[in-house]
């Protein structure tokens, strides 16, 4: 474990980010003795955060290995042991401003003015995983936490027998609609248009709870209430109608924006911020690594983020032998 | 461990009462991740600030009463009390950091 470091230390690999990708690549680069160092986030309600959007999940029902399930952060406390077994290290904050034009890469955590950077390596993974959108209203910030939630896990037990409502499509909305069944009294799914995106697996067990209600064709555009949410306005895409809905409780699961605003500039993304991998997980700076959800909006499962923290991790050990070879 | 002490629906109102130090408290559960990744946070704090503020916990799993009480609708949610009464309220977990910047100008 390590506070803050006040001196540069010098580091062959440096992981930027503690999800599955992340916590596997530290599994194998220390493996190879490598002494990985893993940056991990800081404390959040939201997915941002130490060991990723599975710290916000309940049961895993499809990581192979767990004939029962295991809970997410279960999970995510198993890797991360696993890999301080060999050796890796973590340090519990942000990057805070990173510099990726020269080797060593340069990175800094916590004073970003500091002409000294926290660390300098050799070569860099980052797997900063995505975080969940919010609504992107007003009223939002205020009604944070008095209704409106970031973390149905964390807050379900105080809905219930209240009607509260879940944005989004999706598999994750799907699961938090079906989670919170077991507080609520009635959970209504808003969803912008008429088909779900979600999987047919969790499609059927949403259409078959008698608690969950679909709202089609409506988007939120605002929320009601000072102190506690009261009701939302619902504006039915078609029509343009608006139409309120009392609830206690909303929410938000209606997709991922991939958290690169610190590499912005530095590195080649899509035009959503995904940062772009070609041959594995090389990015387009010589000795940066990407894997995970950072780079992946199409698959965005913990195994197969997990099995690219391994791919980059063995893309790492074999680029840094390349260069050690030419060296000598 | 030691510093931080257990309150339930029965102890809640005269400890924040009789507190003679600020008195922080976390509400937690057990199923709650981000409220584990603060706990250790929440140690080290009740060390370094020993003398200036008092930290205890309280499960809301069995004491929903004091919960509700506080309008407490997310977890992790620390109430600071003063005199007895509510002075802060920090929703959600966040890092050491910003932790302190918020509780640090109501303690002397």
């Amino acid at each position: 474990m390590k506070g803050s470091p006040y001196v540069t230390q010098h580091k062959e690999v440096v992981i930027v980010g503690s999800g599955p990708a992340g916590l596997t690549a530290a599994i194998y680069t220390a493996r190879a003795n490598l002494s990985p160092v893993v940056i991990e986030g800081e404390p959040s309600s939201t997915s941002d955060q130490p060991g990723g959007q599975l710290m916000l999940t309940t049961e895993i029902e499809n990581f192979p290995g767990f004939i029962d399930g295991i809970m997410g952060p279960e999970l995510m406390s198993n890797f991360r042991s696993q890999a301080e077994r060999f050796g890796a290290s973590y340090h519990t904050a942000k990057v805070t401003k990173i510099d990726l034009s020269n080797r060593p890469f340069q990175i800094w955590t916590s004073d970003s003015n500091s002409a000294d950077p926290d660390y300098t390596a050799e070569a860099v993974i980052i797997s900063t995983g995505a975080r969940s959108l919010m609504l992107d209203l007003e009223e939002e910030v205020r009604l944070i936490g008095h209704g409106l939630s970031t973390c149905a896990t964390c807050d379900g037990f105080f809905f219930r027998d209240l009607d509260i409502a879940v944005v989004g499509g999706g598999d994750s909305a799907m699961e938090e609609a079906i989670f919170l069944t077991k507080f609520a009294k009635s959970v209504t799914i808003i969803h912008r248009r008429k088909e779900l995106r979600a999987s047919k697996i969790m499609q059927d067990r949403a259409f078959a709870n008698p608690k969950i209600h679909f709202q089609w064709n409506s988007v939120v555009t605002k929320l009601h209430g000072d102190t506690q949410l009261e009701g939302i306005t619902l504006t039915d895409t078609t029509t343009n109608q608006e139409s309120r809905l009392d609830i206690k409780g909303l929410f938000v699961a209606i997709g991922h924006v991939p958290n690169t605003d610190v590499f912005r500039g530095q590195i080649t993304m899509d035009s959503n911020g995904y940062i772009v991998t070609h041959d594995g997980t090389h990015t387009n700076v010589d000795g940066v690594f990407a894997c995970g959800d950072v780079q992946d909006h199409t698959y965005r499962q913990a195994i197969t983020a997990a099995g690219s923290g391994c791919m980059a991790a063995i893309d790492v050990e074999r680029w840094l032998e390349a260069k050690h070879h030419q060296a000598g | 461990m030691a510093n931080i002490v257990e309150l339930n629906d029965f102890n809640f109102e005269n400890s924040i009462k009789d507190s003679e130090l600020p008195l922080l408290v976390d509400f937690w559960a057990e199923w709650c991740g981000p409220c584990k990744m603060i706990a250790p946070i929440l140690e080290e704090i009740s060390t370094e600030r020993k003398g200036q503020l008092k930290i205890a916990k309280l499960n809301v799993d069995t004491a929903l009463m004091a919960a509700r009480r506080y309008e407490v609708m997310s977890i992790p949610t620390l109430i600071l009390f003063k005199d007895g009464q509510p002075v802060r309220r920090i929703v959600g977990a966040k890092s050491k950091s910003s932790l302190l910047r918020e509780l640090d100008p109501d303690l002397s």
